[in-house]
């Protein structure tokens, strides 16, 4: 395979996806430019209707449609522009050189099907292999997920298992023709922490003995400071900052990233220091405001804010923010609290 | 133990009993979902309860408050058992204990104006008339930071975290002394979250309240507790002050469960040592023999298995820190 510049595997350039509703038009992702590099891992974090699943989901081009659509944008894959391809050349590459693990794994099994039966056909979909090689190589996989007697469990139907074994599996499948970009949205966050830490775990070693390529898609701040080592911050269908992990917890430059980081209630932190709160809810996607989508939010608003949206630039080396303000954080002339 | 306790549940057990067949049904087991919890939570302060799902803290909670009855033990109120109470002595006392639930879009009725959701309970109880409980509706919006204009419109008119607040205002509306909030802020963004919880502590200190505050996340329950009680499959595991059971944890389940909790804080997360329990939580029906945590515990020994261990004090100075493991007073 081959690579273009800088080792980028992925890269999605002004993304755009709407949805056409009864009520208006829901832009759901307005604008999203991000790179993968092979073998990183990079996290999409934002609140609920920031448009992080939906950018996971245009990705793969799996969004629903007539309602949704792709309007704008480009996401070049292997120096291919995925939004340009034909229907079979998509289905060629989905749960093969990309693949998804989705949030829940209750529902995003068949309960119909024996495990097996779907890891395999996973497997033969994408290999020319026969039911023998695939049933091997499937044992293969669940005995590298960490499924316990895995041999007598080939068969079993996914009532069967516990929330994080059914997660297990759908790992399994997700890897099975070894992936070179595996999107993980929300992965643990129907699971209890302590088995969310089992399968972040497990994705971790895979990652590294696959040697692929991690987008993790969380609303967990802590999750991201462990695993990723680049991280975008959403909010309102657009991307706010976008930096390496240390540049987004240590010096935020968008106020956003600025007020999540303080609400957040720590595990380390004595209890007497109060959480500094953002005020408000976030905007309807229907209805955007003027101007900065985060101003209403915004104590650090200016009559900047209310004419135009920043623009989403390089303010130093791979520190992306969209913020009128931001110089003047990164410069310290206006303090973050 | 002193007596200004508000609450004191002792070894409270909640079983549900498993049937099977349609005509004839014959008993086949049962899920213990509280099996022997005891606790205190004095006047003012906040008491987590903590664990994954399944544990027990809810039915602890629901139990309580009588909204299923338990199988045995007591929960004495200000010295009276609430157990021992007839329907019409219990509904005196819920004007003293409220609740706050999960869910703001499932605990709100869709077809009632949030004056209405608000109001209800005064209504219950025939406090006051029409015109007073309205201006009191009015006051408790505005307590809880909701504009006391909206009081006509509707739930789904509001955000998630307006909806708590809904909540919150309808527990605060009898002015009760105790507050049961079952998971209050697990459906929300952290970003309201923080706002929730803030509101939470105000309120505390404006009407003098006391929580039991139930969830899943330790580190949001560390935030607002004073003390924390760790409950794994139906029992209590350890008690302690909210700050202790984070810098020494006496019980391996406990140490587990703070270890897997990722720290939003990459330098510290690198450096960070992790614990990783092995396995699932058991099923309830058929709990593990001796210490139910022995399958999945890194230190189990042979006792383990075989004998239950106590839920003992081990703490020097004057907090109580208990803990239910045979090895914790070699861990303290």
């Amino acid at each position: 395979m081959s690579f273009s510049e800088n080792n980028k595997i992925l890269e999605v350039k002004n993304l755009k996806t709407y949805f056409y509703t009864d009520g208006g038009i829901v832009k759901a992702v307005d604008g999203v430019s991000f790179d993968l590099k092979v073998g990183e891992t990079l996290g999409i974090v934002g609140e609920t209707g920031s448009g992080k699943s939906v950018t996971a989901l245009s990705i793969l081009k799996l969004i629903q449609q007539p309602i949704g659509k792709i309007v704008g944008g480009e996401i070049i894959f292997d120096d291919k522009n995925l939004l340009k391809m034909s229907k079979a050349e998509l289905q060629n590459l989905r749960g093969n050189k990309i693949s998804m693990i989705f949030q829940d794994p209750m529902t995003s099994l068949n309960p119909v099907y024996t495990i097996s039966n779907q890891i395999m056909e996973s497997i033969t979909t994408h290999r020319k292999l026969n039911k023998k090689e695939a049933k091997k190589e499937c044992l293969k996989l669940l005995e590298m997920v960490g499924i316990p007697e895995a041999k007598n469990r080939l068969g079993s139907y996914p009532y069967e298992f516990s929330g994080g074994m059914k997660q297990r599996v759908m790992i399994a499948m997700a890897i099975a023709n070894s992936p070179s970009v595996l999107i993980a949205d929300e992965p643990t966050t129907a699971l209890d922490v302590t088995i969310q830490a089992q399968i972040l775990e497990l994705m971790n070693e895979l990652k590294k003995k696959t040697k692929s390529s991690i987008i993790i898609i969380t609303h967990d701040l802590g999750v991201v400071a462990k695993y990723a080592k680049r991280v975008m911050v959403m909010y309102a269908g657009k991307p706010v900052e976008f930096s390496v992990v240390d540049d987004i917890y240590y010096k935020p430059l968008h106020p956003y990233t600025i007020g999540l980081m303080s609400s957040i209630a720590r595990l380390d932190k004595k209890q007497e220091e109060r959480l500094t709160p953002i005020e408000g809810s976030p905007p309807s996607l229907i209805d955007l405001p003027k101007g900065c989508v985060f101003r209403k939010r915004c104590k650090f608003a200016v009559e900047e804010c209310r004419k135009k949206y920043p623009q989403f630039v390089e303010i130093e080396e791979n520190h992306w923010v969209a913020c009128h303000r931001a110089g003047e954080f990164l410069d310290g002339s206006l303090s973050r609290i | 133990m002193d007596n200004n306790n508000i609450l004191e549940v002792k070894n409270l057990k909640k079983y549900f009993t498993l049937r099977s067949g349609f005509l004839f049904q014959k008993f086949t087991g049962s899920v213990k979902a509280v099996d022997g919890v005891s606790f205190h939570i004095k006047e003012g302060e906040t008491f987590g309860l903590v664990g994954e799902s399944g544990c027990g803290k809810s039915t602890t909670a629901r139990v309580i408050l009588r909204l299923t009855n338990p199988t045995s033990g007591c929960a004495l109120y200000n010295g009276t058992d609430l157990f021992k109470l007839s329907r019409k002595q219990m509904f005196k006392v819920r004007r003293e204990i409220q609740v706050i639930f999960q869910d703001p879009y499932a605990s709100l009725s869709p077809r009632m104006t949030i004056g209405d959701i608000v109001g209800e309970p005064l209504e219950i109880h025939g406090v006051g008339n029409k015109g007073y409980r309205r201006k009191k509706v009015k006051k408790l919006l505005k307590v809880v930071g909701l504009n006391p204009e909206h009081i006509n419109r509707y739930p789904h008119e509001f955000s998630g975290g307006q909806r708590q607040r809904v909540g919150v205002a309808r527990a605060l509306a009898l002015t009760p002394k105790l507050i049961l909030c079952d998971e209050p802020v697990s459906a929300l963004d952290v970003s309201v979250q923080a706002q929730i919880l803030n509101l939470m502590s105000d309120l505390q200190k404006e009407f003098n309240l006391t929580y039991l505050f139930i969830a899943h996340d330790l580190s949001v329950v560390k935030h607002i507790s004073n003390r924390i009680g760790v409950m794994y499959l139906g029992k209590i595991v350890e008690v302690a002050d909210s700050w202790d059971l984070y810098k020494k944890p006496l019980h391996p389940y406990t140490r587990g469960l703070l270890s897997a909790i990722p720290i939003p804080d990459p330098e510290l997360e690198k450096k960070r040592k992790r614990i990783i329990l092995e396995g699932d939580v058991p099923s309830p029906i058929n709990p593990p023999s001796g210490c139910r945590f022995h399958p999945r515990c890194p230190n189990a020994e042979e006792i383990c298995s075989k004998e239950e261990p106590e839920l003992k004090n081990y703490s020097k100075n004057g907090n109580e820190h208990l803990a239910a493991c045979f090895f914790a007073g070699k861990s303290f």
